[in-house]
């Protein structure tokens, strides 16, 4: 039967002899007549249109980048895009049906197994928005296990990071503060921490490798400073494949973005926001968790589970408001883990730190440059002193192609002719000439 | 009936996987880390790229999504996703972009995000847009907080959120998250009390929260007046947008007198679930309350586009960057797909919810009023007599090859069945959906009980679920290990 054949089946049924009449309840006074929009367009015009639009993008791609600071260019095997382009799994909704989801399902399982050994936690839930909300998160998770009215962050974290989790602090009436980071290492100054961790005080938050690129050092003192108060952790899972895990380092709470694993940049979104903690803390935690659990069978079988902190059943007494989440994006971090195993995995991080420790030692050999500027051990990035303004070296680096670092100078007003320069497995020895040769000229 | 779910015995991805081994001393002669620093071992599977895509091509046959069958989940607007989105979406001048990069070499993308806003504001009736909030709830959050941030701009410190009782979960705790009581409202017949509203109302009033068309699929005619007695009260009315696949082109939330608005762009503008994520959930608001938005905002300055973060009053950022870039991408390719024929959608959206109803009404009792936009909710409550319930009758219509609808919600209504089956679907598919819910009344409630038969699994046991708490690999071997030492140490003594 023809589509509109069909309609005026229904209609019939319903005896009506126009849908308008379906609309009759909308009071006239708020009724709009159509929508001023341009008319419908075909496919394949639509394809030409969007394709000639986005052309004057310069993805990573085309131009060679050295942006970083949070979001990251690696490689993704094809097969994780096939993966995640099956219909089964891009077209279903949250697994509220396990019985028919259990695709979905065992795959989320997956990747909290797979994250939860990564960060070294006992629990990972199936997704936050990104990092800097599930930073958001984890400082109202802090005041419901710790109670007070400041948190604490180490300065050396992006700074529109902060900004979002200062927004959500205020719906727990606490203000975050800062605590300054030492000008050698670019790691936490334990001295300013310990003063500042007096007993309104909730919790502390560093990174690891944190905005500078560095690792932190200090963490056992840092643990012993935080004392009783809640301890988060951020981490690039990336690096976790050869360092030690927040676990490990004593946090009550680890978050990150497992956009290195597996999810293209996407001009920042979307990504995937990394939230695990210890085990004694689950019911105070945000968002999905799935469990293993049987069916009436006995076969092993996974559903969603300890929802009684979700606020379909909690509402204004939920942990959180959260619902759709990134769940997608957990398939693919599941997959891209299993497609790269232990040995790929560690081989692309020990690549980015030896990049790291080529492209910064090449451009502190130039005159007037001084890379790194932070003495503390980096992972894929780090902070370069240039001679030249960085507006004017990325203008002129922007003439060869190249997007140079970020001009951290933005967020750290100390930092001023400084750049984050980020390197990654995904740069060659003639990629880092050609920004070392660069730089050169510029001067 | 001949559907039948594939059924795969898929091992988890660790399982069998060796064991781990700490190498961390042969590590330290590589002298690149402080040992302190250095990780022990790692339990990651090692598997050719063979095996792994066989296990997730396996476990994607046991996953049900719009593309194998009608979803009629109500509330989420399950309609089918045009591929052409997807496809445009992937594109390396979409995916491989840094949001870092110098605005010049983002010109497309912004142009993109800058005429999404417009589209989004001609079709909420609104006058500013932002692009930033993740999903429907964080819009959400970005409302309250742009309601805390104009409320405290004028020297008030209001401390309730009044919302009706069908309201969706979030909604409370997206209002709870942002420091704010929550009052909830009883409904009248399925539609707000206004009178209840009224008294509801005061000078501790900061916004009202509504969808509407609400959640029980009913159009609030009284929008009028409601939109007046918290406007009187100095409040602002927040608009749910979950349910605009309803009104496109007919109404408008700006045209209800709503203040605040947020879209869910994987429901009505078709960008695909992902399996619960990810979305995108763009919130409008009138000119009075433009400069509390997010920043950075897109302007368009002497034909270039910039990302503008000198706006004082704004509320800062909700989350990093510029929002769901990929997401938003989709949702604008859809909307130029539609043009103004988004209308004719909300058109065949309503015009299939109301014939199903129609043709489920003799299967299962409706309370409140007949006519329903682009869904409508049942009661189960017959199904109590022949010892049966609301969830049993959903799992039954998975062995139908039908995803269920969504049940017990809303609360108001008994046994809930709530039913969205969206403008894509065609009658054909319509009336088996009505054959099967009538099939399944005259069959043996025992085998409506124990559904269902054919999916990938049988009836799954939450309740043990919460119970093991079994939440990774980790817990489950330990859980495993100690159960074992138990047993042994039983057996000795
Ligand atoms: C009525 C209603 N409001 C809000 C939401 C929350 O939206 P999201 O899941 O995008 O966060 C939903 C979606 O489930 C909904 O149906």
């Amino acid at each position: 039967m023809q589509r509109t054949e069909c309609s005026a089946l229904m209609m019939s049924v319903l005896g009506i002899a126009s849908v308008e009449e379906l609309f009759e309840d909308i009071p006239k006074k708020v009724r709009t007549s159509g929508l001023k929009l341009p008319d419908r367009v075909e496919e394949a015009d639509l394809a030409r249109a969007l394709r000639d639009m986005l052309a004057s993008n310069k993805p990573v791609t085309e131009w060679l980048s050295f942006l970083g600071a949070g979001v990251y260019f690696h490689h993704i095997p094809a097969a994780v895009r096939s993966i995640v382009s099956r219909s089964e799994f891009l077209t279903s909704y949250t697994p509220y049906q396990s019985e028919v989801s259990q695709g979905m399902l065992q795959a989320l399982f997956e990747y909290q197994s797979f994250i939860a050994e990564l960060t070294g936690v006992d629990v990972v839930n199936s997704s936050m928005y990104d990092a800097s909300t599930a930073l958001g998160e984890g400082v109202l998770m802090s005041h419901r296990i710790s109670g007070g009215t400041r948190f604490l962050s180490s300065k050396a974290v992006n700074p529109e990071k902060l900004s979002v989790a200062r927004l959500y602090a205020k719906g727990a009436n606490m203000e975050v503060a800062t605590v300054d980071y030492d000008e050698n290492s670019g790691t936490v100054d334990l001295d300013d921490l310990a003063s500042k961790m007096t007993d309104d005080v909730s919790g502390f938050y560093f990174e690891t490798p944190n905005v500078f690129g560095v690792f932190e050092t200090c963490w056992k003192e840092i643990r012993e400073i935080v004392g009783e108060k809640t301890l988060i952790i951020g981490a690039n899972p990336l690096a976790l494949a050869i360092v030690r895990s927040p676990g490990e380092m004593g946090a009550d709470i680890v978050i990150g973005d497992a956009q290195v694993l597996g999810v293209p940049m996407n001009l920042g979104g979307p990504s995937i926001g990394v939230f695990g903690c210890r085990a004694d803390h689950i019911r105070k935690m945000p968002g999905r968790l799935i469990g293993m659990t049987e069916d009436a069978e006995g076969t092993r079988s996974f559903c969603m589970t300890l929802q009684t902190r979700e606020q379909h059943i909690r509402r204004s007494r939920a942990t959180s408001n959260i619902c759709t989440n990134q769940a997608l994006l957990a398939v693919a971090v599941a997959a891209h883990l299993a497609l790269l195993g232990r040995e790929g995995l560690r081989t692309v991080a020990m690549k980015n730190l030896v990049n790291m420790k080529s492209l910064s030692s090449e451009i502190d050999s130039l005159d007037g440059y001084t890379a790194p500027v932070f003495g503390a051990p980096h992972f894929n990035e780090f902070v370069m002193r240039s001679p030249v303004s960085i507006d004017r070296l990325n203008e002129i680096l922007r003439k060869e192609k190249i997007h140079g670092g970020y001009a951290i100078g933005e967020w750290f007003p100390e930092l001023k002719d400084c750049a984050l320069v980020t390197t990654t497995e995904m740069h060659t020895s003639n990629d880092h000439r050609r920004f070392i040769e660069a730089l050169r000229v510029s001067k | 009936m001949r559907y039948h779910q594939a059924v795969h015995e898929v091992p988890i991805l660790l399982e069998g996987c060796a064991p781990i081994v700490d190498d961390r001393a042969g590590r330290e002669s590589e002298g690149l880390l402080p040992s302190d620093l250095l990780r022990g071992g790692l339990e990651l599977p090692d598997l050719p790229e063979r095996e792994v895509v066989k296990h997730f091509i396996n476990l994607s046959q046991m996953n049900f999504g719009v593309d194998n069958g009608l979803y009629p989940l109500g509330s989420c607007t399950m309609k089918y996703n045009p591929k052409i989105c997807d496809e445009i979406s992937s594109m390396d001048t979409v995916a491989h972009l840094h949001p870092l990069q110098d605005v010049s070499t983002i010109q497309g993308a912004l142009a993109i995000m800058f005429e999404l806003e417009n589209m989004l504001c001609e079709i909420g009736g609104i006058d500013a847009v932002t692009l930033q909030p993740a999903a429907g709830a964080h819009g959400e959050f970005t409302g309250m907080q742009i309601a805390r941030a104009y409320h405290e701009s004028r020297g008030e410190s209001r401390s309730e959120i009044v919302l009706p009782d069908t309201a969706h979960g979030t909604n409370p705790a997206s209002a709870a998250m942002v420091g704010y009581d929550v009052l909830d409202l009883p409904s009248k017949d399925g539609c707000v009390d206004v009178e209840a509203l009224k008294a509801a109302v005061s000078d501790d009033t900061a916004a009202f929260m509504l969808t509407n068309p609400n959640t029980l699929g009913l159009f609030e005619k009284e929008v009028v007046e409601i939109a007046d007695i918290v406007h009187e009260a100095g409040a602002l009315l927040y608009y749910d947008g979950a349910n605009l696949n309803a009104i496109m082109g007919k109404t408008s939330p700006g045209r209800m007198d709503f203040d605040i608005v947020h879209f869910n762009l994987h429901k009505t503008f078709a960008t695909p679930h992902g399996g619960g994520g990810p979305g995108a959930g763009p919130v409008g608001v009138k000119q009075h309350l433009e400069g509390f938005l997010p920043v950075p905002r897109i302007v368009c300055r002497n034909d270039m586009y910039e990302l503008d973060y000198d706006r004082p009053e704004s509320i800062g950022k909700v989350k990093a960057f510029y929002g769901n870039f990929a997401v938003l991408v989709r949702a604008y390719a859809y909307i130029k797909m539609y043009g103004r024929d988004l209308q004719h959608v909300s058109e065949q959206a309503v015009l299939n919810s109301n014939y199903l109803k129609q043709g489920l009404m003799d299967v299962f009792e409706m309370p409140y009023g007949k006519l329903r936009k682009h869904e409508f909710v049942l009661s189960g409550r017959a199904l109590k007599k022949r010892g049966l319930r609301t969830m049993d009758f959903a799992k039954r219509l998975l062995d139908y090859g039908f995803h269920a609808p969504t049940v017990y919600f809303p609360l108001i209504v008994d046994e809930a069945l709530m039913i969205e089956p969206t403008e894509t679907e065609t009658k054909d598919n319509l009336d088996a959906f009505i054959a099967a819910c009538k099939q399944i009344m005259s069959e043996d409630p025992e085998i409506v009980r124990s559904a269902p038969h054919n999916a990938a699994r049988r009836r799954i046991d939450e309740v043990k679920a919460a119970r093991d708490m079994i939440l990774s690999w980790r817990s489950y071997r330990g859980k495993k290990e100690s159960h074992h030492n138990g047993q042994a140490s039983t057996a000795r003594d």
